[in-house]
């Protein structure tokens, strides 16, 4: 009998109410609530009759349509490269039938209408945009369009069922009616109870896709983005924040630092000081001559190579039971063979393109925010208890997000708070920005962790006992998500391992978990636990079954073969791959499937291993079954970008620590992949029926896996330490 | 007091001579297409046309502008009609876009030295922009694709 | 010919061995336009004395270990792309020499390189004409042994046409080279300062540029 223990984040987010509201979704809101939310966004003023651009026709809190024609389009989650921009404007204009070209999009302040129709928050993240609002945003398309029919028929005397819509337009027999002419008639008819949406067979736009629909702004250098944020008055702010995370200021002396011309102000807030002037060189060269005396603790000032000391000796320990079957002590000792193995997997900084940011201007008993974020609703409570305001004194403004990747979903809403810290200290309006290195340096990092793994085989060669032991921080615990804290298992630690579909065909096993802690503030990164649990896993499967002289996807097809979903996407990788077909000298091939956020990704990859130990990975396969693929070309996207980001973070992703200070600063120490170091990516998505899963992370986990099982192919080595080493792959 | 020639606009700018090109654009001009990734010509996000070439705005002082043309992303075109960004549209390239300023700057440069660039010149050309969100398959495909467009248009 | 001097002992030494230059020059080489005529001859002619030949290698291998230092070998590299940093890795970016050795397209040396080093540690070194020898002359430092790097410079066919007397003035003036002592933050320096390195230079080319065996 197996049983799991813990949350994942979805389940967590499913049921908690620790989020006010959380679970009731208004679809329809109050005329005033409706009013705030679309004029909020569109930056428009009250709709007079003469104001022929104005938004005549809200049926609901997502889409309001002006009398010239414009589809506002309202979006309850964030754009921050993964498309929802153009995937949630595509469902409404499914069953909206509406010309893109007319629409005006924008992202929605915090209300209730935008809370996640599942995690109860507002926020973007956890790969579910596109799943969770599949039906909210086909309805108020659909609703939109049966009042505009409704009210077509009634201005031509005939039958509504008589009627028909196409880009934006009602049409009867010769008569047509374009939506902007209709609007103020639309808004006078009470909402339908019910409303039927299209036949799949109908679908003109899902399962096909449109062209990103922020593309032009994003060419042309006219979208905006927090770090773009100006208007007359604004001040930029740079804070000089602790170099050992934990520690406190004692003093500081900036009497060079006003000197610089442009630098108005000097202030101390909770996480340092912030210099404030004209623009960021100015402040930037002020910060650079700002003396501050700071109070550290020594301990503090750990390293990196003390804390995985730490780990290791926990990780002899019995830990918190995350899931278990048998008797995996008894299994282990009856074992014909064993397999052990010890796995460390180092901090990770998210590393946007855009550094972090944020612009806060307070007027009397108002504040007004522009930022990027995924979690505007929290980003607003924090916002106002920093000011002693209720919520709703706290206006958000979501720009365009440079990247999110989890860095711009903090329970803590750091870089809101402190920037509100900044406006609030100083007196004035201020954007306050962060440099590369402040934002490499900054925490909230992917926890770095350890797996230590026993696994006793049986006379067939075959797994019988798993002890599976993981320590590293929890992400959730002291944050407002603490709830996803069950029985000492965060979920977002194990998830990957406890839940594993090979795990429940090892008749005894156990998987515990330590979560030590320590003042480095750790976060969700793309693909949270997964991130780890599928590398560790993945390769242990690959050794497993070179162990039993099986290959490595017939191997895991026979495990898996209960599982049709990862199945189907292990077939179609290793088919497409050309896996067991012969290679060019030197090329070898490693694969890697997993399961996360709801969807199946399987990944093939073809590398080269030169004299110096240097990998090349020359061309990765990947089949996801995502369930229904929405726009087919955006889960291909995220497929690409997962690839590229676990590439990076397998290749050079390394946050380390020495006397409590992060030694990375910026691209040269904390490198990316660059084009020339990108391999040929090839996408299939798996046709499929099953639940709709997501895309933005599940591309990322089996990359990593993958790779190293080719570099396994190639060397005869097995890494169980990441970033990759070059040095450990040359030959002696 | 400094004189600037922006997208064929007469600025005057008061500034030191070692600011940045990136914060004088920025900052100063209200010119936010250019874009700040990292400060040290890591990434690319800032890169401009100085005199025609794909300089690294983020370490090129305001002193080596005086007298140079510059073009940012706002004026690589009037009408997102460079062909580099007909194929930016066509194939859906951008994710987050942050990056894309940078990208689109560098490839015009290797667009209008290289009519026909090979994937190798195209590594050559564009390793030194960094997209977090590894678009580089797209603007790879983008980049042949343009110059396909550049060549019918040179016919037409 | 293994290396003559050691770290400590090198600075008093020299100063033997650089008065010995000079009065060298001043005696055997003539003035630096008339002698372009005849380089070679100037030098392959001449008899020399087996203590001149001990001297004119153990100067080179000083230079050699400049020469081999990242400072210059960086932009002196084996394959089509410069390097980077202490440890010569190759150059992140994927730059490429390009025909005249300042790169290629968007990755132009000077689209980061600027007139001056930028200040702060990793911040991209400066020099008004930041490049690599070009394609047709590429001059590689990397993977050379002293006397494959020493034939390399005697021929005019590889060293840029130049005669002896424009690579002292090269390794003298040069402000690119001069950089390799003033290379910003953070930048290691070649082991020798540079005016003793271009009096060992100037040493081995008057003791007949003998190349070591």
């Amino acid at each position: 009998m197996s049983t799991t223990k813990g949350y994942s984040r979805r389940k967590f987010l499913q049921t908690t109410t620790v989020f006010s509201g959380g679970l009731l979704i208004p679809f329809f809101v109050s005329a005033g609530a409706k009013k705030m939310a679309l004029l909020d966004v569109l930056g428009g003023g009250a709709a007079t009759a003469e104001d022929t651009s104005a938004i005549a026709f809200a049926p609901n809190a997502y889409l309001g349509i002006g009398r010239d024609n414009t589809i506002h389009i309202i979006l309850a989650h964030v754009e921050m490269g993964q498309g929802i921009w153009t995937t949630l404007s595509m469902l409404i204009a499914e069953e909206l039938d509406c010309d893109f070209t007319k629409m005006k999009i924008g992202h929605a302040p915090p209300a209730a209408p935008y809370i996640h129709p599942l995690f109860g928050i507002q926020i973007t993240g956890g790969s579910s945009t596109t799943w969770s609002e599949f039906d909210r945003y086909r309805k108020a398309g659909a609703t939109a369009r049966a009042l505009l029919v409704t009210a077509a028929a009634q201005q031509w005397g005939v039958a509504p069922e008589t009627c028909s819509t196409d880009d934006g337009y009602v049409i009867h027999g010769d008569q047509k009616l374009a939506y902007g002419a209709l609007a103020d008639a639309a808004a006078k008819l009470p909402p339908p109870a019910d409303i039927p949406l299209k036949e799949a067979g109908d679908w003109k736009y899902i399962g096909k896709g449109v062209k990103r629909l922020d593309t032009p702004e994003k060419i042309n250098g006219t979208a905006k983005f927090g770090m773009d944020v100006q208007f007359p008055g604004l001040l930029t702010a740079l804070v000089l924040r602790a170099p050992v995370f934990g520690a406190k200021m004692k003093s500081f002396d900036d009497s060079k630092t006003k000197a610089v011309s442009g630098v108005r102000k000097v202030v101390a807030v909770p996480s340092g000081v912030a210099v404030i002037g004209d623009h960021y060189w100015a402040v930037k060269q002020g910060r650079d001559v700002l003396q501050v005396e700071w109070d550290i603790d020594p301990a503090l000032a750990f390293d990196t190579k003390q804390q995985w000391a730490a780990y290791r000796k926990l990780a002899e320990q019995p830990g918190a039971s995350a899931a278990k079957a048998g008797d995996v002590v008894a299994g282990l000792s009856g074992a014909v063979s064993k397999i052990e193995a010890e796995y460390t997997l180092p901090y990770l900084a998210h590393a946007c393109m855009e550094p972090m940011n944020c612009t806060v201007k307070i007027t009397g008993d108002k504040c007004e925010i522009w930022t990027g974020t995924q979690m505007p609703g929290i980003d607003q409570g924090n916002a106002a208890k920093v000011l002693g305001f209720k919520p709703d004194q706290v206006e958000v403004h979501t720009m365009f997000l440079g990247g999110g990747f989890g860095r711009r979903a903090t329970g803590q809403s750091d870089f809101v708070v402190e920037a509100v810290e900044v406006a609030k200290a100083s007196g004035e309006a201020v954007k306050t920005v962060w440099s590369r290195e402040d934002d490499m340096r900054g925490g909230y990092y992917r926890p770095a962790f350890m797996h230590k793994v026993q696994i006793g085989l049986g006379p067939d060669k075959m797994p019988v006992a798993w002890l599976h032991r993981i320590v590293g921080q929890s992400i959730m615990e002291g944050t407002p998500f603490e709830a996803g804290v069950q029985n000492g298992i965060d979920g977002a630690s194990v998830e990957g391992v406890n839940d594993s579909p090979y795990m429940k065909h090892v008749p005894h096993h156990s998987v515990e978990l330590h979560s030590p802690k320590n003042k480095v503030p750790v976060l969700w990164w793309r693909s949270v636990g997964h991130t780890h649990t599928a590398f560790v896993m993945e390769t242990m499967i690959d050794e497993l079954a070179h162990a039993a002289g099986k290959d490595p996807v017939a191997y895991r097809k026979l495990l898996l073969k209960e599982h049709p979903r990862p199945l189907a996407a292990l077939t179609m990788a290793a088919d497409k791959a050309g896996w067991g077909k012969p290679l060019p000298a030197g090329r070898f091939r490693g694969v890697a499937v997993h399961d996360s956020f709801g969807s199946a990704v399987a990944q093939v990859a073809e590398v080269s291993v030169d004299k110096k130990g240097q990998v090349k990975v020359h061309r990765v396969v990947c089949a996801i079954e995502c369930g229904l693929a929405v726009n087919p070309g955006g889960v291909i996207a995220q497929m690409e970008s997962g690839i590229v980001f676990g590439l990076t973070a397998l290749l050079y992703g390394n946050i380390s620590i020495e006397q409590g200070r992060v030694q990375q600063r910026n691209f040269h120490d904390y490198r990316m992949v660059r084009m020339h170091e990108t391999p040929q990516i090839e996408v299939y998505i798996v046709p499929s029926a099953e639940k709709m899963g997501g895309a933005g992370e599940p591309g990322v986990p089996p990359l990593a896996p993958a790779v190293i099982n080719a570099v396994y192919a190639a060397t005869g080595k097995r890494i169980r330490q990441l970033p990759l080493d070059p040095a450990k792959l040359l030959k002696v | 007091m400094i004189n600037l020639q922006v997208n064929n606009k007469p600025y005057t700018v008061d500034a030191p001579p070692q600011m940045p090109l990136l914060w004088v654009l920025r900052d100063m001009l209200g010119l936010t297409g250019t874009k700040f990734g990292c400060g040290m010509a890591q990434c690319g996000a800032c890169t401009i046309h100085l005199n025609g070439e794909a300089v690294r705005a983020c370490v090129t002082p305001l002193s080596r502008a005086v007298g140079q043309p510059i073009t940012t992303i706002e004026g690589l075109s009037s009408d997102n009609n460079h062909p580099l960004q007909r194929a930016w549209l066509q194939e859906d390239v951008l994710q987050c876009g942050y990056c894309q300023s940078g990208q689109l700057m560098s490839a015009a440069v290797l667009l209008r030295e290289n009519p026909n660039p090979t994937d190798d010149d195209i590594d050559h050309a564009m390793s030194g922009n960094i997209c977090r969100c590894g678009t580089y398959p797209r603007i790879r495909k983008a980049i042949h694709l343009a110059a396909q467009l550049q060549r019918e248009g040179g016919k037409s | 010919m293994k290396l003559l001097f050691k770290g400590t002992r090198l600075l008093p030494v020299y100063g033997v061995c650089v008065a010995a230059a000079v009065s060298v020059a001043a005696a055997g080489i003539k003035p630096r336009n008339e002698h372009k005529v005849l380089p070679e001859k100037a030098f392959t002619v001449r008899s020399l004395s087996a203590a001149d030949s001990a001297a004119s290698q153990a100067a080179f291998m000083d230079v050699y270990k400049v020469l081999m230092s990242p400072r210059c070998m960086n932009c002196h590299p084996s394959g089509e792309a410069p390097l980077q940093g202490d440890d010569s890795h190759p150059h992140v970016m994927d730059v490429a020499r390009g025909k005249d050795g300042k790169g290629m397209y968007a990755l132009k040396c000077a689209n980061c390189h600027q007139p001056e080093n930028v200040p702060g540690a990793n911040m991209p070194p400066g020099n008004p004409n930041w490049h690599l020898p070009p394609a047709d002359m590429k001059m590689v430092f990397e993977g050379k042994t002293p006397r494959q790097l020493a034939l390399q410079l005697k021929d005019p066919k590889q060293n840029g046409h130049k005669t002896m007397q424009q690579l002292i003035e090269h390794v003298s003036h040069d402000s690119l080279v001069l950089w390799g002592w003033n290379p910003g933050e953070g930048r290691t320096l070649p082991p020798l300062s540079h005016a003793v390195f271009a009096a060992r230079f100037k040493e081995w080319v008057a003791t007949g540029a003998v190349a070591p065996k």
